[in-house]
């Protein structure tokens, strides 16, 4: 494509770059490496943990894959993505602060050492989060690496297979060499190009279809479906739609690559000023995207895929440099939540599985030098993933964030919460919420009875946790005293 | 028994009340949506060039709740030591 596009990416590129630089000179100064390495020395501030938490959170589903459906399916499907208004609020707001004070009594860098701890030392516990995170976030970030690829494809004109490898090097590179301080601090700019990004896609589209009620009307005039709540063909059933509040909603609590950033920030004005500016600027993305599949619908009818919605649009609607800071947008929304995958999974090797178990007296020097070549070692097993999408990660993939929230939810939140919960609980509830989650989607899709499964595993996981911890005996005090 | 993390406390009633608040947004959510939306198409208004059920629903209530959760946040959370 153009060359002012083509500069603009590369610039972008080279800005990530040095912040991963930046991140790896103040790493050298850390009195602590790992420590550093997975939490910026737990250094954060309001701003940079809002934008960290959010842009891990919005991923290519928000930028490109949630806008086709709503190009399909109107403002309905907008609706249902504003289920995730108050997702930011629920993960920074009911776990962080305790979190938060829980980590620092008990030196802990990951939720996998939280939920060690909280469990007496389970090995179980220990062995099926630290596994399950790791093959989760393989599955997750091959699919990232392809949506990106194919966005990177669109924007520059490169093959397929070099847009992905430059994009991704990038994000390999930078998280390896800076940790999750440049993660964070590359999400803080990145955050800011998307806001900027998904508020031009609407705005111009709108401005020059002579206002957003002309959209809506000739839409409506098409087919009446674009503008009710039920959507195109009128398959949106309400309490279906509703079930995303807990999906992409309460769940989210449990993805541990968003809520591991209740680790990382300094002081609790931190944490609350991230609160209000996460749940601010995450939800107007939201609703700026998913409004701009509706825009594409009007400009765009008959497009063979929903997901080039967002890359068409703002090539036909938008001048050329503009449009280019779109489609970084939509980019830095993809690589803001590799990043933050990537390091997570390094942290499940190095600290919850090499450290715990190998190496417990390593050291710092060895540590170090293993957690670069492992953040490299996956980093570029995804991108090799990715060239050719095994079936087994595609299938996982599908499974990826249900299962991570029906395996973790109970065991972490009611673990921070509900005194009497125990190991026993959390082992069982682990295993029932995880096997009844890929069993349940894979009877019943994504609707099972009007409610997506998670709906029904998460409650399968809870009342499993329940009555297994009443049944055993109670945790033992030194537990109690550090949790409660 | 341990005596207790006053801490945790202070966590813990957060929690509650930001949880209170999620169930808030979801009646107003769901209201709005379903309430106004199952109306007939032709009965629609449009507000600022949203539907009306929209407007209501997932426009006005970005502006209200986060100026709760505003609210909520400087009024209501303490600022407490983490070591």
């Amino acid at each position: 494509m153009d060359i002012i596009i083509l500069s603009i990416a590369i610039i972008y590129m080279i800005f990530l770059y040095i912040i991963g630089y930046w991140s790896y000179k103040r790493s050298l100064k850390a009195p602590n490496f790992i420590l550093e390495y997975f939490t910026a020395s737990r250094e954060l501030g309001g701003l940079v943990l809002a934008l960290t938490t959010a842009t891990a959170y919005l991923s290519a589903g928000s930028f490109i894959g949630g806008p086709g459906v709503a190009y399909r399916l109107g403002f309905g499907w907008v609706l249902l993505a504003m289920t995730q208004l108050p997702t930011m609020w629920l993960v920074l707001g009911v776990i962080g602060k305790k979190i938060a004070i829980v980590a620092r009594k008990i030196k802990a860098v990951t939720l996998i050492d939280i939920l060690r701890e909280r469990y007496d030392n389970s090995k179980l516990v220990t062995a099926i989060g630290s596994l399950s995170i790791l093959i989760f976030m393989i599955a997750a970030m091959t699919a990232q690496a392809i949506g990106g690829a194919t966005l990177y494809e669109a924007l520059t004109g490169l093959s397929y297979e070099i847009g992905l490898t430059l994009f991704f090097l990038t994000v390999i590179i930078y998280t390896t060499i800076g940790g999750y301080r440049a993660v964070a601090y590359t999400d803080l700019l990145q955050g800011a190009i998307m806001i900027i990004g998904s508020a031009f896609i609407v705005i111009f589209p709108i401005v020059s279809a002579g206002g957003l009620e002309n959209i809506a009307r000739k839409l409506s005039e098409t087919n009446v479906g674009y503008v009710t709540p039920y959507g195109v063909g009128g398959g949106l059933n309400p309490s279906w739609v509703a079930s995303f509040f807990v999906l992409v909603g309460i769940g989210v609590i449990a993805l541990p690559y968003v809520s591991v950033k209740a680790l990382t920030y300094k002081n609790t004005k931190a944490l609350h000023d991230a609160i209000i500016i996460g749940t601010i600027t995450s939800a107007l993305m939201l609703l700026f995207m998913h409004l701009a599949g509706v825009l594409a619908a009007y400009y765009l009818p008959g497009l063979p895929r929903g997901d080039l919605a967002i890359p068409q649009l703002a090539i036909k609607t938008i001048p050329s440099v503009i449009a280019g800071l779109v489609l970084a947008a939509a980019l830095s929304a993809i690589l803001t939540t590799v990043d933050s995958q990537l390091i997570l999974a390094t942290s499940a090797i190095i600290k919850d599985l090499y450290l715990n178990y190998v190496g417990p007296s390593a050291s710092e020097r060895s540590t170090k030098i293993l957690s670069f070549i492992t953040t490299l070692i996956i980093g570029i097993l995804t991108l090799v993933f990715s060239y050719r999408p095994p079936d087994l990660l595609v299938w996982l993939n599908l499974y990826a964030i249900g299962g991570l929230e029906s395996a973790f939810l109970v065991p972490l939140t009611l673990g921070l919460f509900w005194r009497r919960g125990n190991r026993y609980g959390a082992i069982t509830s682990m295993i029932a919420g995880l096997a009844s989650y890929i069993t349940l989607y894979r009877l019943y899709g994504p609707n099972m009875y009007n409610l997506h499964p998670v709906v029904y595993s998460i409650l399968i996981s809870l009342i499993t946790y329940l009555i297994v911890s009443l049944l055993t005996p109670r945790p033992s005090e030194k537990v109690i005293q550090k949790f409660f | 028994m341990s005596i207790g993390d006053p801490r945790y406390k202070i966590a813990r009633n957060e929690a509650i009340v930001l949880l209170i608040l999620f169930v808030a947004y979801i009646l107003w959510w769901y209201a709005f949506a379903y309430g106004l939306g199952s109306r007939n198409p032709s009965e629609y208004s449009y507000i600022l060039g949203f539907p009306d059920w929209f407007f209501y629903s997932c426009v006005l209530s970005i502006i209200v709740f986060s100026a709760i959760l505003f609210i909520i946040v400087k009024y209501y959370f303490k600022e407490v030591p983490l070591d």
